[in-house]
């Protein structure tokens, strides 16, 4: 049975990723999973300088799922590089590390302090945030921007570029277009739908922020529609996210078009998830006779 | 700290202690590993929901394996926690957060301060702090142990336990039994005197005693409470501002999951 997939010539072991924001750097799942058995360790969100991130609260749970706006708060990049990715290196695992930025030089700044590190594998550039103000999701709803920052940061990238995109627009083909075009070696989708939560009993807003972005399994057939659609508007692989639970829904990602997939919301609801999901993928191999994985890659039309 | 797992935990008993307050015993063997002010998540079976509850730990018995959580209900998942029956199961994630730390309480006058559901953390501090029980998972003994406790009403929920271990003093905001007001109107009322404090409440309590502790000039431990997702510090949902800079980014939050729930007050920044 094979189980590994390849996007812009790095191998992983299996499809399975963990969804930036929800795993920080492996550190604290490392309790729990196994990283050596993940395809690849998707960082937190890491800006140029340390972000505080938005006020509490900052998460709140909602029907089939949650919300967050945590603002990307990191530590940037000099303490990721000492600690989180010194930490990734105990690991055999691929690791990506999810950029993000106020503007295109904040962006650039951090790829290219990463690009003289061995440990990285890819960079996965994160423009969709709904929850920063400045910055980030602005680049990721507007497809000239889009391909405006994909094109500066390939130039200085060297490590493979994964463009990570938002939901919250009216046409995922186009930004996925847009993405490819300015040379992006891939894509990962979906980040968080952007969402609202009122307390009726407080009359407040849940979240200090007002709004937040959408997670969790009910989110999840939006994703497949986005990922179904984005793999027949381009030809870079796609990295696959929204909701995913356990295998079979890893495998239903793959079949709409997805390359390798990201557990994401579902870690905190069991921080066992992203193992299960890869015995899962190969539970399902097993019961359909499927002797690679690659096989299964877009096969609904 | 102790291990970190999520796991089948078994129901030895439940029932209301007042309204809108339950007393579940749980038999799992994360008792082993846990202490006074850690707590644990559970999780509701509804397939509506997603994350764990952040519960503190009330009282731990090493010797049945088990862990007793006093709960408030404050909305679905909560709610169906109280439908749990002697032999049922609940999934538990545990054990989680720092604990209150008993080392610097050793030969010192100690007064545990809880308000609301606040009040059942403090049960296993001041149990272990009176050297009163066997079995304990330390060995630090206080030289004097007072509860001081502030309840809505009569309603006095674990008073009685308290008594077991520690002098018990009541505040009420109806004034229906001891104090009329708040844990620190009750402490300058009858007198208490202590060298540290170990509290958990609402924050305008915890900022009370923040400034209480300031004035007396002695040492406050207080355990926060804030919206949580993951539990074990990934999310960064649940942070808390501190004056220094913290470890984990650098900036001015401490997560209140891992760092804490229990911190000096003087390092938080209200």
């Amino acid at each position: 049975m094979n189980t590994q997939v390849e996007i812009a010539g790095v191998k992983f072991k299996n499809p399975v990723m963990t969804g930036s924001g929800t795993f920080g750097s492996g550190m604290e799942y490392a309790d729990f999973v196994d990283l050596n058995k993940l395809g690849a360790v998707v960082t937190k969100g890491v800006a140029n300088v340390p972000w505080p991130g938005n006020p509490v609260p900052r998460v709140t749970e909602v029907y089939g799922g949650m919300l967050n706006a945590i603002g990307l708060q990191n530590p940037g990049i000099d303490v990721f590089i000492e600690r989180d990715l010194e930490f990734l290196k105990k690991y055999d695992t691929k690791v990506i590390v999810n950029v993000c930025g106020k503007s295109v030089e904040d962006y650039l700044e951090v790829v290219e302090r990463l690009g003289d590190e061995s440990r990285v594998d890819m960079l996965e550039i994160n423009v969709s945030c709904p929850n920063v103000k400045e910055g980030a999701i602005a680049f990721g709803q507007n497809k000239d921007a889009l391909f405006d920052i994909t094109s500066r940061i390939k130039k200085v990238a060297k490590q493979p570029v994964i463009m990570k995109l938002s939901p919250n627009v009216t046409s995922i083909a186009e930004m996925a277009k847009a993405a490819e075009a300015a040379g992006a070696d891939a894509i990962s989708l979906i980040n968080t739908i952007t969402g609202m939560k009122i307390d009726i009993h407080k009359r407040k807003f849940a979240l200090a922020n007002k709004t937040g972005g959408m997670s969790g399994p009910a989110i999840k057939p939006v994703a497949v529609r986005m990922v179904y659609e984005a793999s027949h508007a381009v030809k870079i692989p796609i990295i696959g996210m929204g909701g995913i639970a356990n295998g079979d829904d890893a495998i239903e990602f793959i079949m709409a078009g997805a390359t390798a997939v990201a557990v994401g919301a579902m870690n905190f609801h069991d921080p066992y998830t992203t193992e299960k999901v890869v015995e899962g993928i190969e539970n399902y191999m097993t019961r359909y006779n499927v002797e690679d994985i690659n096989e299964l890659r877009g096969i609904v039309e | 700290m102790g291990r970190k797992e999520k796991s089948e935990a078994k129901v030895l008993s439940q029932k209301m202690l007042a309204e809108g307050i339950f007393d579940l015993w749980l038999e799992t063997d994360l008792a082993m590993d846990a202490h006074p002010g850690q707590f644990v998540g559970v999780y509701p079976t509804n397939k509506s929901t997603l994350l764990p509850r952040p519960i503190s730990i009330c009282e731990v018995d090493r010797e049945k394996s088990a862990i007793r959580l006093v709960y408030r209900v404050v909305g679905t998942g909560t709610a169906e926690f109280t439908l749990y029956q002697p032999g049922d199961y609940m999934m538990i994630l545990g054990i989680l957060g720092n604990g209150f730390p008993l080392d610097k309480a050793a030969g010192k006058r100690v007064v545990v301060m809880g308000g609301g559901i606040g009040v059942p953390p403090l049960l296993q501090t001041a149990k272990e702090l009176s050297g009163k029980a066997a079995n304990l998972s330390s060995n630090v003994t206080a030289a004097s142990v007072a509860a001081v406790m502030g309840y809505r009403n009569q309603k006095t929920f674990l008073a009685e336990d308290f008594r077991k271990y520690s002098e018990l003093v009541i505040a009420t905001e109806d004034g229906s039994v001891g104090t009329k007001g708040n844990v620190i109107d009750a402490m300058g009322q009858q007198n208490v005197e202590c060298d540290v404090i170990m509290a958990c409440g609402p924050m305008p309590m915890l900022k009370a005693i923040k400034a209480y502790a300031e004035e007396k000039g002695i040492t406050a431990y207080i355990s926060l409470e804030e919206r949580m997702a993951c539990g074990v510090g990934a999310c960064l949902g649940c942070i808390c501002k501190t004056k220094e800079v913290d470890e984990h980014s650098h900036v001015h939050n401490a997560r209140i999951c891992t760092d804490g729930p229990v911190f000096d007050a003087e390092d938080i920044d209200f």
